[in-house]
């Protein structure tokens, strides 16, 4: 950096002219280094994949096997089990999200939605080992131990949905990795939305209480439709983060190859499927080329979603 | 939900917000039903997630603290049934995000400074760089650690500490670039005024008057996506590998607390297993502590 001008720079006008273009050529660059960072992931994943693309064509995508023994693999399950227990995190981190965010808005008092606040957003400073951890040691007894004989009693017998909650209750698997993601993205969903609802103008609340809505009725009819937009931008931002979260989903998830009906069922993310065949994978394998090809897949699944989040989120920014 | 029906016992702070002048009518009653069980969802949502954080945190301290030893501190990573310590992941963890935020810090500080104060002239560039770097900032970490292991591991041909260093300053930058940004745009525009009359230069503007100013909201920043990497092991697990022997070179394979947490976590043995767990206690301990120091020092800012 140009430093060496510590001269009075008033009186070196050349000097000044230089530093600027220099500044601004440093920092430019800094910018590129951004752009390059995320084109060279998809470069690169792309690169590595091309070996499984080659050998599988497109069918990869949809193909259910995974087999190091006939050298056959597809990214199906995988894909499925990502996509399952991102969304199941999302459906039941947005109820709790939203009603955080309501809560610390417009319930609680300011002081002490402060302190609420910070609880929560320090609940997402956690690191996602830790939740797979606490996950393992705490969540997974109790879902086999409690929540699944006693669902696959119950609801297991629903005809139609009964599908969904019955198997062996092993406690690992799409629910239990569901939950575990839901934990960690309510912090992110509700801190969008308590944003959101705080940006609201408040004279449109004001008036509407005025006018004898109850608070729900000024949740749902006022507050709900005014910031629609940003909330679903919030809640695309969890679903990336599940996406591609790997630690937690890895202690939990079960770890097998599966595509079914059941949530009590273990299966595999893309994310841990990587985190537990990579380290074991020669390079230039196919086994390697297709580890790549599933992380490509992710990549373009979760930077969808941001993208989208991204979107939304913007166009409310830029109409305020 | 299952909490439906007592959820209004807890619903006892929820004033109505309507008033009372409506008269009784059925409707109306309906109306404030239909509220306080709302409200007592939204009571229910907040302590549930409450209960989580300190759920997690009590497991932690229950299972973490008995390894809260001298010898967890001083001894390295030893085979199971030998009083081994974590001393090697501690300081490779260390050496491993002291690198990442040294390398990703500068990076971000420059990108959050081109962003806030160039907007006048690379406007289109600048909305493609801020975009991108918000992408990077929830991409998929473990994606970030095959990236590098394909661009620094494999060309060097082995794992090293600098390889995982280089994945974790990937996630520093996107967060430095954030807070440094925000930071930035509050930076009153009469001191860019004041010194620009003076006749500095744009670049010392920026960098002695408002990087000055927004001093502490940038150290905020660094000092949050220091906590963020520091728990990270999915970007670690193929770049730096962990190392069961004390070693500090960065060329070489490192130990860290995450991964070191990972691989003993799941083992069969129990004195593994407990290490383990005071490794996690150690750390989220250590990322707390500085979230709250951090909130704590924003706050007052801001009074």
């Amino acid at each position: 950096m140009d430093r060496s001008a510590t001269s009075p720079s008033a009186l070196t006008g050349v000097v000044r002219g230089n530093g600027d273009a220099v500044f601004a050529t440093i920092v430019r660059c800094a910018a590129a280094l951004i752009l390059l960072g995320l084109g060279g992931m998809v470069a690169v994943m792309a690169w590595g994949a091309r070996g499984a693309f080659a050998t599988f064509g497109p069918a990869f995508i949809v193909d259910k096997a995974w087999n190091p023994v006939t050298q056959h693999f597809g990214a199906a399950a995988p894909v499925f089990g990502t996509l399952v227990t991102a969304l199941l995190a999302v459906a039941l981190a947005v109820p709790l999200a939203f009603g955080i965010a309501v809560w610390l808005t417009e319930i609680a008092s300011a002081r002490i939605a402060g302190v609420i606040g910070t609880l929560i957003q320090l609940l997402a400073a956690v690191p996602s080992i830790i939740f797979g951890m606490w996950g393992f040691a705490v969540l997974v007894p109790f879902m086999a131990h409690y929540v699944e004989p006693f669902a696959g009693h119950t609801l297991g017998r629903v005809p139609g949905i009964g599908p969904l909650f019955r198997g062996a209750p092993y406690g690992t698997g799409f629910l239990t990795g569901g939950m575990i993601l839901a934990v960690m993205i309510t912090p992110f969903i509700s801190a969008v939305m308590r944003d959101v609802f705080l940006s609201m103008p408040a004279v449109l609340k004001e008036s509407a209480y005025g006018l004898g809505m109850t608070r729900w009725e000024v949740v749902r009819r006022i507050i709900l439709p005014w910031s629609r937009t940003s909330v679903v931008g919030g809640i695309m931002l969890g679903l990336g983060r599940a996406l591609g979260e790997t630690m937690a989903i890895t202690f939990v998830i079960g770890n097998a190859n599966h595509i079914g009906w059941s949530l009590f069922s273990p299966g595999n993310t893309i994310a841990s499927l990587i985190a537990l065949e990579f380290p074991e994978s020669a390079m230039g394998s196919l086994k390697f080329s297709s580890l790549m090809a599933a992380g490509f897949l992710l990549m373009l699944i979760s930077l969808g979603t941001l993208v989208c989040s991204r979107l939304l989120l913007r166009t409310r920014a830029a109409g305020r | 939900m299952a909490g439906r029906e007592n959820t209004t016992a807890v619903a006892t702070a929820a004033p109505c917000a309507s008033g009372r002048w409506q008269g009784n009518s059925l409707s109306d009653m309906r109306r404030r039903m239909v509220d306080r069980v709302a409200t007592g969802l939204c009571w229910l949502a907040t302590v549930l997630v409450l209960l989580m954080l300190f759920s997690i945190l009590f497991v932690l301290v229950r299972n973490g603290l008995g390894g809260l030893r001298w010898v967890t501190f001083v001894h390295v990573t030893l085979p199971p049934g030998q009083g081994g310590g974590l001393a090697n992941a501690i300081v490779g963890s260390l050496i491993q995000t002291g690198l990442a935020v040294l390398i990703g810090a500068p990076v971000g500080l420059l990108v959050g400074i081109y962003l806030a104060e160039f907007t006048a002239t690379d406007g289109r560039f600048i909305n493609l760089v801020r975009f991108v770097s918000d992408l990077l900032l929830s991409a998929p970490s473990i994606l970030v650690g095959l990236f590098i292991y394909m661009i620094v591991v494999v060309p060097t041909g082995h794992f090293s500490g600098m390889a995982g260093a280089l994945a974790l300053s990937m996630l520093v930058v996107p967060v430095v670039v954030r807070t440094t940004e925000d930071m930035l745009r509050l930076v009153p525009l009469s001191m860019r005024e004041a010194a620009i009359a003076l006749g500095a230069p744009r670049w010392r503007v920026i960098l002695f008057v408002c990087l000055r100013a927004a001093r502490d909201g940038v150290a905020t920043g660094i000092l949050l996506a220091l906590a963020r990497v520091s728990g990270e092991t999915a970007p670690l697990l193929f770049t730096s590998l962990g190392n069961m022997n004390w070693s500090v070179s960065p060329a070489a394979p490192m130990a860290s607390l995450p991964v070191t947490i990972y691989q003993y976590a799941g083992a069969a043995y129990e004195d593994w297993t407990a290490l383990a767990w005071t490794g996690a206690l150690l750390i989220t301990a250590g990322i707390l502590m500085i979230n709250i120091t951090v909130r704590l020092g924003l706050g007052r800012n801001r009074k």
